[in-house]
């Protein structure tokens, strides 16, 4: 039931950013035929997005779609989920070796090839181990179960008698490795819907900590990613675009491109590439062409975006949730003893996939075929259906293991490029986004505005809630706090960046915020940051996270005098959590000296795995809490390499400390994002025991 | 880097940044750990250039792969060729580094996805074991 709003709920996006200018005139020959002027390219793969829930194909019931017996025994299991660093390949996999009985060695996986594994919506909203986990375990329960009644019938024997493990079954004298038992005969069949799958405490593969599954092939630097695969004949692309992230050509003059030997150019309005037969050649082309491009003016920058979004906002609220209302927030606010009123600024982060936006695209007699590193591989496949008019079965989309994405690549703009590159060529062409154009052609975790204010009763207690947010998004946009008077609401505004999803989605703004101005009314009130949270907090799970947390940061002394702590907590994505950060002064402002993590996500799968995502996260988050925030103006970023987004490196990571609360009795639920959430919020109100901090993000000192 | 990764089809050294900021690209020259994309082809000379290709010797991998695998010090891998190659050479510079040693030398090697702990961990798991027995073969100039 939550999990569906998740997806309802899911983050803000544009259209993707490309335009067929040849071929949309026969386009809108053909739409103007059938009586309409449908621009399609741009409104099919939004619309699937944004939709959801209700673009969602059945979860199929056809076993063989999920599950192969083959007939040396290896088990397969068949998932649209990519991996993108999260290691679902090895948690998915100990649930079907767990249900199989059979060891995880004999389990792979085959994962985002659209030609091979069911329809899937993508990979986000920390779904794979709440929604797909159950899916594979069901589908290797009922093969389980088949594999029973097969060896029951041949044996003519009752199946009570018989035994199921590491992949054999047996009856007293007689056993069979699952390989005999398919020889010939396939399994199929149907997985009902509700199969009986182990509870947790009946878990063996599950609830270990085997190590990846194929790790060794990153260690020797054999695995290929989307970058590394190679195509008989490939040739390497390049599009040539503007300084910034925007523009129209002006002028264009490839005399000099067309001089590299082997070279093509490729031109379509807006849209120019070279192709040529190495990378270097690609490279020397791409930087011959002379290319004028006209950006538009009056754009905003970083310094006017919050009142740019303030005055865009747009009726309605667009996409996203209704305002919430319950009470009377006026009455409340007038019968207040105090209030505590603040405006937040949260700005535009990138992503930084250390594996850039990439793919390899292949036509072969009118068949597309892409390998590309995105989260959604249907969606990409709908998005270049759509884009060149085929069917989407003339079209296959190929997920290498990804170089990690972070809600950063669900679009499939670079497979079109490429596939684009590609037709042109007559070849297969491998295109790789450089760093550049990964800041500028990308897309952004969503600026935003974010009015609070609060008001208390004479006893202390929060009477009145409102809490006003500009574009950042509606994620984890309601308290978890009981305040009987609240409106909540969120506007859409005009983004002149690119946005979309990212790890966590606006849950980080929205609890950054929330939680500082939890400790902001809670210091004046001269209560006790933890116990004027407990004071409003019903949630045992969420309870238990705070308290947890406490404990073992030592609250509220700081394990070192002269140290200020800090605190915060939260829920999302149906799991909790609440960091504690321990700072120092330093001479250019502060020192995170020590984070400390309370998180709970039901029952943990893999103990090892969850330990690694949740310290991953929490160190992403240090980069929106410390340092990271894109600079632009005049269309164009100004801060889009390497060397000037800084991201967290080894000397900004202080030791962490995680605990993590295994509820056996409750479903697992996905672990990847909501660590991040509460890592700003405890630094921010932890470096308030130092001095003044600015109500906005990077955490600074006033 | 280009010549590496598509003259030589040396994949292993990955495409991060282009600016000698990431590390993903880390390979050894002569022993020391240097940047390939960075690196011009006229400079490599007679320079010996190893790259995570060639750490291990007949599958035996060398003990920092070990080390990687054993404390899982990584998430999507995309940084762990670059990582492997950097702790390999401030082994060889320093056999017992300190956390800060650590965090100082490999700092111009990025993990996005924060598996900065797990990294310090494999590279003092791989000191402790490279001090503790003989040189493994890998160790040998190739």
């Amino acid at each position: 039931m939550n999990d569906d709003i998740e997806v309802e709920r899911y983050e803000l996006s544009r259209p993707p950013a490309y335009r067929f200018d040849v071929e949309r005139r026969d386009f809108m020959k053909i739409f103007a035929a059938l009586g309409g002027g449908l621009m399609v390219a741009s409104v099919g793969p939004a619309a699937a997005q944004e939709s959801g829930r209700s673009g969602q194909q059945g979860v199929s019931a056809d076993l063989a779609a999920w599950i192969h017996v083959g007939e040396d025994g290896r088990v397969t299991g068949y998932t649209g989920k990519t991996e993108i660093g999260q290691n679902i390949r090895t948690s998915l996999a100990q649930a079907i070796a767990d249900e199989l009985r059979v060891p995880l060695a004999s389990v792979s996986l085959v994962m985002a090839d659209t030609d091979l594994v069911p329809f899937d919506q993508g990979t986000f909203g920390s779904l794979s181990t709440p929604r797909m986990a159950p899916v594979l375990a069901r589908a290797a329960a009922t093969a389980r179960e088949m594999l029973l009644d097969r060896a029951a019938a041949l044996w003519s024997v009752d199946r009570s008698a018989l035994t199921c493990r590491d992949g054999r079954i047996a009856a007293q004298a007689r056993s069979a490795g699952f390989g005999e038992l398919v020889k010939g005969r396939k399994l199929t069949g149907v997985v009902p819907a509700e199969a009986p799958i182990a509870p947790r405490e009946a878990w063996n593969v599950r609830g270990t900590a085997p190590k990846k599954v194929d790790g060794r092939r990153f260690v020797t630097g054999q695995h290929h990613y989307t970058p590394d695969v190679t195509r008989p004949g490939m040739m390497y692309g390049r599009v040539i675009r503007s300084e910034g992230y925007t523009g129209t050509l002006a002028s264009f003059d490839d005399s000099g491109a067309r001089a590299v030997p082997g070279v093509v150019v490729v031109r379509d309005g807006d849209f120019a590439g070279v192709v040529a037969p190495s990378e270097r050649l690609a490279r020397r082309a791409a930087a011959a062409v002379r290319a004028e491009w006209r950006i538009p003016q009056g754009l905003p920058s970083s310094t006017t975006i919050y009142d740019h979004l303030r005055k865009t906002e747009s009726a309605g609220g667009g996409r996203g949730t209704a305002p919430s209302e319950s009470g009377d927030v006026a009455a409340a606010r007038a019968s207040a003893a105090r209030t505590f009123d603040a405006t937040y600024h949260i700005p535009y982060i990138a992503h930084v996939p250390l594996e850039p936006r990439s793919a390899v695209a292949e036509w072969t007699d009118g068949k597309l075929t892409v390998w590309t590193g995105t989260q959604r591989p249907f969606g990409v496949r709908s998005e270049l259906a759509t884009a060149f008019r085929v069917p989407e079965d003339r079209v296959r989309v190929i997920v290498p293991d990804t170089g990690s994405a972070y809600g950063g690549k669900h679009t499939g703009e670079y497979a079109i490029e490429a596939a684009r590159l590609a037709k042109a060529a007559g070849k297969p062409v491998t295109l790789v986004w450089t760093r550049k154009e990964e800041f500028s052609y990308g897309y952004f975790r969503p600026a935003g505005v974010i009015d609070v204010k609060a008001g208390v009763d004479a006893a202390g207690r929060l009477i009145a809630w409102e809490f006003d947010n500009w574009n950042s998004g509606p994620s984890a946009i309601q308290t978890p706090y009981d305040i009987p008077n609240r409106r909540i609401r969120f506007h859409s505004a005009d983004s002149p960046l690119r946005q979309g999803s990212y790890r966590g989605l606006a849950a980080t703004a929205n609890h950054y915020v929330r939680e500082m101005h939890m400790d902001a009314v809670a210091r004046a009130l001269e209560v006790d940051a933890v116990e004027f949270r407990m004071r409003h907090l019903k949630d045992e799970r969420m309870r238990a996270v705070l308290t947890a947390v406490a404990k073992k940061a030592g609250w509220p002394k700081p394990s070192v005098s002269g140290r200020a702590l800090g605190i915060a907590c939260g829920t999302e994505k149906g799991s909790y959590i609440a960091t504690a950060a321990e700072v120092s002064r330093a001479a250019n402002g502060f020192t995170v000296e020590r984070l400390i993590v309370a998180f709970e996500c039901g029952a943990i799968v893999n103990p090892d795995g969850l330990n690694n995502q949740v310290e991953g996260s929490v160190i992403q988050g240090l980069g929106g809490a410390l340092f990271e925030a894109v600079e632009f103006g005049d269309g164009a970023i100004a801060n889009g390499t390497m060397a000037k987004y800084r991201v967290p490196r080894f000397k900004d990571v202080p030791p962490i400390e995680i605990l993590l609360l295994d509820r056996k009795d409750l479903p697992s639920a996905g672990a990847g994002e909501t660590p991040i959430v509460c890592v700003a919020p405890a630094i921010g109100s932890a470096v308030r025991g130092l001095g003044k901090v600015a109500n906005e993000l990077p955490v600074r000192l006033a | 880097m280009s010549v590496l990764r598509y003259d030589l089809g040396l994949t292993g050294s990955k495409f991060g940044c282009g600016e000698g900021f990431c590390g993903a690209c880390t390979v050894l020259a002569d022993n020391q750990m240097t940047r390939s994309c960075v690196m011009r082809l006229g400079a490599v000379g007679n320079t010996s250039i190893t790259t995570i290709e060639g750490l291990a010797v007949n599958d035996r991998l060398h003990p920092v792969q070990e080390a990687f695998l054993e404390a899982e010090a990584f998430q999507c891998g995309y940084c762990t060729p670059g990582m492997v190659m950097a702790t390999v050479s401030l082994l060889r510079t320093n056999p017992s580094p300190s956390d800060q040693d650590i965090a100082k030398i490999m700092d111009r090697n990025v993990c996005r996805c924060g598996t900065y702990p797990r990294i310090v961990r494999a590279v003092k798991l791989a000191a402790s074991r490279m001090k503790s027995t003989t040189p493994a073969p890998s160790e040998v100039r190739r």
